[in-house]
């Protein structure tokens, strides 16, 4: 037994930098290449220097199983599932203690996650719903920025999705599982996923992560608002404001632009048979009307903005200098995205404004642009008549060294040197 | 008094103030050999004339351009976008200096295969070498006057290799650069070096080529027997058609302008990072890509010093090629010289062509 034990201390030498007897009983185990000692080599607080003991508590350093998980060395063993956040807390919320690992860690997840739904049901004694490890892992706790870490931003929607997803699971709170399907086709998993922009949201970025929960309708366009800022406060100025976010309204922001599958906003959304207008206004209707007017400015602009585009590139490819003009392009851009955003006070003044500078914008850049192309022409115009003169000279002087040398005034025949 | 004695009384009255006579005398007998290998000739005279074209573009750029940082990149873009006709002259001196450069080059391989460096013209070959690395230092200093980011970050790069040289090469540096990067100092000093150090140069070289050239007459190939080989005269016969090669080029540089003008890119920011795929100009590529493909280090040598120790090494060879291109017999070492030459050749456009794809 001796031998197995000395070999199993030099095999544990890999994980911790002193003896370490759980790691040389637990390798030797059954299941050491499923269990805690095959797991804990990526975890981030053996990275720091922590072992087995500094969680589950016993010593370390008694090679004696008795002795060293002995309540009498403050041995804890495998905490019930209810008693995880408590767990992971007594060293998470303890600011002295982090400060000397992670200074600039929050210490107020425990405290939040109280506050979600998944702490309160928990506390409620349903053991069913998410903890600390469900969603951090147990064993291979890696740190968040970890790409690796299942709660690295990347990583986020799949992770909650391995619950939220299970219908299986979800049946008993009687809520949708669909919430992942319609995440992977939204502009945020494209701009995350695709993209790889990690501050595009997922989750977590508006349910909250450890204080998770569904955002109250009145509060959904402040969630939104987080991020796009100006948006809210256009809303927030608008006549829908009372009427979404108010009782039975539907939530602000998603009732156009949907929840978790929000796609690439359009004028499709103002007028036509997609129109998100249309649920609420009648055809014909003066606000119906006025979402198809400013569907078509904008439209206007977008498609005057493009041709200028085209115009501007096609000099260019003829090597015509136009960046000034490309440059000017980018104030029409402005005012397009300028006009999209006013479109949220529901004035169609705001949006007219805008409208109008854009395309003052595309008019004068288009313009630049035929131009250039026009002065293309006239430069090979140019050329083609000064290549016939240069090959008129050439003639001229071809002719002209036959008629000197036809009269015998050519070669020196006689040799010079 | 009849116009015609007016006009051989003006004459006289000039020549004997001025001897213009000497010099029509001189165009009257001299001659250029007729051979298999005349069009070779031609080249010295297409590099003379776009030389004279960088100088008449150049001259007519200094109206506009304004070498500071904070206005050569818009004088540039205001001549090619608000001058009358500054595109051309902007699009032709850039064409012009390229093609001025490989002229050079063809003009420097055909002296030097056809052997024309040999006694007694060993000194209009090193006058001729020297003229090139002007050529060069007109290319290098001229690139960054735009002060767009590409040659921005070349000329940091350029300067940087130079830092590299054993000695004197921080020293030079910061000379080329005015202090510690490249900078406002640097485009004033490349701007002196490109208008007025460079030309003066220039031309006090061209007068002594030229002038060698006159004194030595044109090379003949060896294996010509005397008896067989013609002469035509320059004036007007060889004259006229250079006259007709200058044209030509002026047509392809006309063309090379109108359909490709040269463009001038964003303008320079010292903050930003280098774009992807910086390189310098076609006639730096080879020495540029060679440096890539050094190791950092090779042995107790930094990899740069060594590429150009080694570029060092190959340009004496070269420069010094009439006084090893012939034993002291006077017998021409043709294999050695044709396959030095051939050498480099090859290296040139092959590493020329890896620089430019990779």
């Amino acid at each position: 037994m001796r031998a197995p034990v000395i070999l199993l201390f030099f095999a544990a030498g890999a994980f911790a930098a002193g003896p370490d007897s759980c790691m040389t009983c637990h390798t030797a185990m059954d299941d050491a290449a499923t269990g805690p000692s095959a797991l804990i080599k990526n975890d981030v607080h053996i990275a720091h220097g922590l072992s087995c003991a500094d969680c589950h508590g016993g010593d370390r350093t008694n090679d004696d199983p008795d002795a060293s998980m002995s309540k009498a060395k403050g041995f804890k063993g495998k905490p019930a599932r209810s008693a995880i956040p408590k767990f992971c807390a007594s060293c998470h919320s303890n600011p002295d203690y982090m400060r000397r690992y992670a200074p600039r860690e929050r210490v107020d997840q425990f405290e939040l996650y109280q506050t979600s739904v998944h702490g309160k049901r928990l506390a409620a004694g349903d053991a069913n719903v998410a903890t600390c490890i469900d969603c951090h892992s147990v064993h291979d706790i890696r740190a968040v920025k970890d790409s690796m870490s299942p709660v690295h931003p990347l990583h986020v929607a799949e992770t909650c999705s391995r619950c939220h997803s299970d219908k299986q699971k979800m049946a008993a709170y009687k809520i949708p599982t669909n919430q992942f399907e319609e995440y992977r086709t939204s502009v945020h998993w494209q701009a995350l996923s695709k993209r790889g922009d990690l501050s595009a949201p997922s989750c977590a970025s508006c349910h909250g992560n450890h204080g998770a929960k569904p955002p109250e309708v009145e509060s959904v366009s402040a969630v939104c608002g987080t991020c796009h800022v100006l948006f809210e406060q256009l809303y927030t100025k608008s006549v829908h404001k009372a009427v979404f976010s108010g009782e039975g309204g539907g939530g602000g922001c998603i009732v156009c632009h949907s929840n978790h599958a929000i796609h690439q906003p359009s004028t499709a959304m103002l007028t036509g048979p997609n129109a998100v207008c249309s649920g609420c206004h009648e055809a014909g209707s003066k606000p119906a009307e006025a979402a198809t007017q400013m569907a078509g400015w904008i439209d206007g602009l977008d498609g005057a903005l493009q041709q200028s585009e085209a115009v501007l590139t096609k000099a260019e490819k003829y090597g015509m200098e136009v960046s000034e003009a490309q440059v000017r392009l980018i104030d029409g851009r402005e005012d397009l995205v300028k006009s999209r955003l006013n479109l949220h006070s529901m004035q169609t003044e705001d949006v007219r404004k805008p409208v109008e500078a854009g395309m003052a914008v595309a008019k004068e850049t288009g313009k630049a642009g035929e131009d250039a192309l026009r002065e293309k022409d006239f430069r090979r115009l140019g050329l083609a008549v000064s290549v016939v003169l240069i090959g008129i000279a050439i003639l001229a002087i071809r002719g002209l060294i036959r008629r000197i040398e036809s009269n015998g005034d050519g070669g020196a025949a006689a040799a010079h040197e | 008094m009849s116009i015609t004695e007016i006009k051989s009384k003006t004459l006289d009255w000039l020549d004997e103030r001025t001897g213009w006579r000497m010099a029509t005398d001189l165009l009257d007998h001299k001659v250029v050999p007729q051979h298999a290998g005349t069009a070779w000739y031609y080249f010295g005279g297409i590099t003379l004339f776009l030389i004279g074209v960088q100088l008449f573009t150049g001259v007519l750029l200094l109206l506009y351009y304004r070498p500071t940082v904070a206005e050569a990149f818009d004088s540039v873009r205001f001549i090619m976008t608000r001058v009358e006709f500054g595109w051309l002259i902007r699009s032709i001196h850039s064409w012009s200096a390229n093609l001025l450069i490989l002229s050079a080059f063809i003009h420097m391989f055909s002296v030097a295969f056809t052997r024309s460096y040999q006694r007694p013209r060993e000194l209009t070959w090193l006058s001729g070498i020297v003229l090139l690395g002007l050529m060069l230092g007109f290319g290098f200093s001229g690139y960054l006057l735009p002060w767009n980011m590409i040659s921005y970050f070349a000329t940091k790069v350029g300067t940087d290799v130079a830092g590299t040289m054993p000695v004197a090469g921080p020293t030079l540096a910061r000379f080329l650069r005015g202090g510690e990067d490249v900078g406002a100092a640097t485009l004033t000093r490349f701007f002196d070096f490109h208008v007025m150090i460079l030309p003066l140069l220039t031309f006090a070289l061209i007068g002594v080529h030229l002038l060698l050239v006159q004194k030595n007459g044109m090379h003949t190939p060896s294996g010509i027997p005397p008896s067989k080989l013609a002469h035509m005269k320059f004036f007007p016969n060889f004259f006229l058609r250079e006259l007709m090669v200058w044209y030509g080029v002026l047509a392809v540089l006309g063309t090379l302008a109108a359909m490709f003008p040269w463009e001038l890119g964003e303008k320079a920011d010292p903050f930003a990072s280098a774009p992807a795929g910086i390189r310098p100009e076609w006639y730096f590529l080879a020495q540029f890509y060679t440096l890539k493909l050094i190791p950092s280090h090779v042995w107790i040598f930094e990899g740069e010093l060594l590429g150009l120790l080694g570029f060092g090494a190959l340009a004496a060879v070269w420069v010094l090629l009439p006084f090893w291109g012939t034993r002291a017999n006077g017998e021409p070492r043709t294999r050695l010289t044709a396959g030095v030459g051939i050498f480099l050749i090859c290296y040139l456009i092959t590493f020329t062509y890896l620089g430019y794809v990779k």
